[in-house]
């Protein structure tokens, strides 16, 4: 079993180089740089630049240099925990990273969370009560929330919030806690908001789980054993819950693999409609002046974070089902 | 005496297989059969082909040009058109919007006047010529009227007519993932057939590709490329640039399904007789495994345009995409990004009830047509 762990832990690693080159790519993808462009700026708001100046600056970032070299200088700071220097705000990548990675995965794992607990349950019901009216009701809401995009479904609830309740949803405090320490209020009024981000990326990915989950059921509870329980009298609910579902939820841990993406995916676009303090908004901002370190980093983290949950969940298979074997 | 005996046992068994009523249905007929019976996906079926269908007329069917602005009239509410009166059913009319000054502001004001009744005109020459179906120039629109504008949808804060953009928006957004899936198309029939049929390092090499294609995040990547897209570049190359970046990461789900058919199915026996009869791999992956892999190439197909339009859609609502004067649904949706004006102008909405009925109605008959081709259904 250790022995598993460590392989596949160390299997990230040319992942992770792989990662950082494709980060790299998509960022200097875009004709022109952060300098040229601020340079710009500052020339059509009258500001003198000389010339001099502008080729420190790109000198000092290796803006000048091969585009190998460029990716050298940025990913040999990595292992010292050094992603390059945010240009906008003049401080150090890993610093915005600390602030706002916490909230992202946060966020994420509620959301995880939340497109389990919802789909197991329907899911069984689903299929215990196959072509029921609930069974189709289900199937048609886990469809609708597959086709409304998450933007649309952020505004709609903001909208909603706004003009029926008249709160503001947007962002995940309101202004007045930001920067105070944390303390019992602070975290309900974060509870009052945190659940709109969750619920807007969990239902786009309820309706995959529930036919999964759906599935399975529908399998497990034509097997012989089912029927043998049954036969002897062991009551309908205990069959159900204890024989059949036990082991049907077993391959939705598997399913992480594809979720997590689903979910950062999502996270960060209703980051950007909600304004959350999560990574998302700060990618936004960074692609659109050509940030080009901060936007990097962001990407590579959000792939690295998928890697690691994948990472856990086929632990977490190895380790919940007997049948899979790993070595 | 034996041999005129088999012989004619051999036309009589001709014979059952000729006069048998219940003749073999091809798998396309089973296919079809099974689906008709899918209600939702019935219905799918027609909304969408109502979709397209008004996408390709949107020149007849919408009273103006989707870029000309009524600067006097910025965000009107949706206009009715009214077949009741007072006394009962009566043609087609609207309530006219007319402008007051109000006293207080000194400003111009409209506002829709109930006391008024305008019939509408049904096809009617407007001063907006527009190319019908590319073929030839004309006037020609399903309604209109001399004494008011008609905003089905209301105006936006530029006074542009929403029924026209959002009518008009469907031709990029539906399109965009018909062109996307066309390429993931090619790119997942090459990549999953090879893979599947050759096996071996190179299977292996193109799963791994696969997977970790599969573990990036769509909506970071897809932002990181819009934001590539040079600033000068015209509609039509914007449009195509973001069919491809769509499809880099569409064209996976279609290579793994085809591979595992393939799989399967490279052990048959046809697969064999041809290749004991000198058929080369190219030969044998295009004429006789993908044919027979057809169905689930569709519902591939028709499962993955959905997400192609959200994307489009999420692109171009965060100004990654498609920029204006394209309309497309997601340009249009920048509109509603401020929340406050959505809760004073809920009509900016409509655009985006149009996505989700197009992307309901495609998820609707890719799900038919997977339980239609699912042979264990």
């Amino acid at each position: 079993m250790l022995n598993f762990i460590l392989r596949r832990t160390l299997i990230i690693i040319p992942m992770i180089i792989l990662i950082s080159m494709i980060s790299f790519l998509i960022i200097t993808l875009p004709p022109g740089s952060y300098i040229d462009s601020y340079l710009a700026n500052l020339q059509q708001m009258g500001g003198e630049v000389e010339q001099s100046r502008a080729d420190t600056i790109k000198e000092r970032y290796g803006l000048n240099d091969p585009i190998y070299l460029q990716y050298w200088k940025w990913v040999k700071g990595f292992p010292r925990g050094d992603f390059g220097m945010a240009f906008s705000e003049e401080r150090p990548v890993i610093n915005i990273i600390q602030e706002r990675i916490g909230y992202t995965i946060l966020i994420s794992s509620l959301t995880l969370l939340f497109t389990w607990v919802l789909s197991i349950p329907i899911g069984i019901y689903s299929a215990v009560k196959q072509y029921s009216f609930g069974d189709y009701a289900f199937t048609f809401f886990g469809f609708l929330g597959v086709s409304i995009p998450n933007f649309l479904l952020a505004i709609i609830i903001m909208f909603v919030g706004l003009r029926f309740f008249g709160i503001n949803l947007s962002g995940l405090m309101p202004v007045q806690y930001m920067g105070e320490p944390w303390g019992l209020s602070k975290i309900l009024a974060v509870l009052q908001r945190i659940w709109v981000p969750v619920v807007v990326v969990g239902t786009a990915g309820m309706a995959g789980l529930i036919r999964i989950m759906r599935a399975e059921m529908l399998d497990q509870l034509r097997q012989p054993y089912i029927q043998m329980a049954r036969s002897k009298g062991v009551d309908e609910i205990k069959v159900i819950i204890k024989y059949a579902a036990r082991i049907a939820v077993n391959p939705l841990i598997s399913t992480i693999g594809w979720l997590l993406p689903q979910i950062i995916s999502g996270g960060t676009i209703a980051g950007i409609v909600l304004g959350l303090p999560t990574l998302g908004p700060k990618l936004y901002d960074a692609l659109k002046i050509q940030d080009m370190y901060l936007a990097g980093t962001i990407i590579f983290f959000n792939i690295v974070l998928i890697l690691i949950g994948t990472l856990l969940s086929d632990i977490l298979l190895a380790l919940v089902d007997p049948r899979i074997r790993y070595d | 005496m034996k041999n005129n005996s088999s012989e004619s046992k051999i036309t009589k068994d001709e014979d059952i297989v000729m006069s048998n009523p219940f003749k073999a249905k091809s798998h396309w007929q089973l296919m079809w059969e099974e689906f008709k019976n899918h209600k939702l996906a019935m219905g799918g079926i027609i909304v969408l082909i109502l979709l397209y269908v008004s996408a390709l007329f949107a020149g007849f069917l919408t009273p103006y040009d989707p870029n000309e602005r009524f600067s006097k009239f910025p965000n009107i509410a949706p206009m009715q058109i009214n077949i009741f009166d007072d006394n009962g059913l009566t043609a087609p009319y609207v309530h006219p919007i007319v402008g007051k000054r109000n006293m207080e502001t000194l400003a111009m004001e409209y506002t829709v006047d109930q006391s008024q009744q305008i019939p509408v005109n049904f096809l009617y020459k407007s001063d907006d010529t527009y190319n019908f179906l590319g073929l030839f120039k004309t006037n020609l629109k399903l309604f209109g009227s001399d004494e008011t504008q008609i905003f089905l949808f209301g105006t936006d804060g530029l006074g542009r007519d929403i029924f026209t953009r959002t009518i008009h928006g469907a031709r990029l957004s539906l399109t965009v993932g018909l062109v996307g899936i066309a390429v993931s198309l090619v790119l997942g029939l090459f990549f999953g057939g090879i893979s599947g049929y050759l096996g071996g390092m190179v299977d292996n090499f193109i799963q791994r590709v696969i997977e970790f294609t599969l573990a990036i995040p769509k909506i970071p990547l897809w932002m990181g490329l819009g934001a590539a897209l040079p600033q000068d570049w015209s509609v039509i190359q914007v449009y195509f640039a973001i069919t491809v970046i769509l499809s880099l990461t569409g064209w996976v789900s279609m290579a793994r399904v085809l591979r595992g058919q393939i799989l399967s199915l490279k052990e048959e026996d046809f697969v064999k007789a041809a290749r004991a009869a000198g058929a080369k791999s190219g030969r044998i992956i295009s004429k006789h495994l993908i044919p027979n892999c057809m169905s689930y190439i569709l519902v591939n197909l028709t499962l993955a345009i959905p997400g192609m339009i959200i994307g489009e859609t999420a692109l171009s609502f965060l100004g990654l995409g498609l920029k204006a004067p394209a309309v497309s649904w997601g340009v249009l949706l920048q509109e509603a990004q401020n929340v406050r004006a959505v809760a004073q102008y809920p009509w900016y909405f409509i655009p985006g009830v149009f996505v989700i009925v197009a992307v309901l109605a495609f998820n609707f008959v890719g799900d038919g047509l997977r339980d239609a081709a699912d042979p264990y259904h």
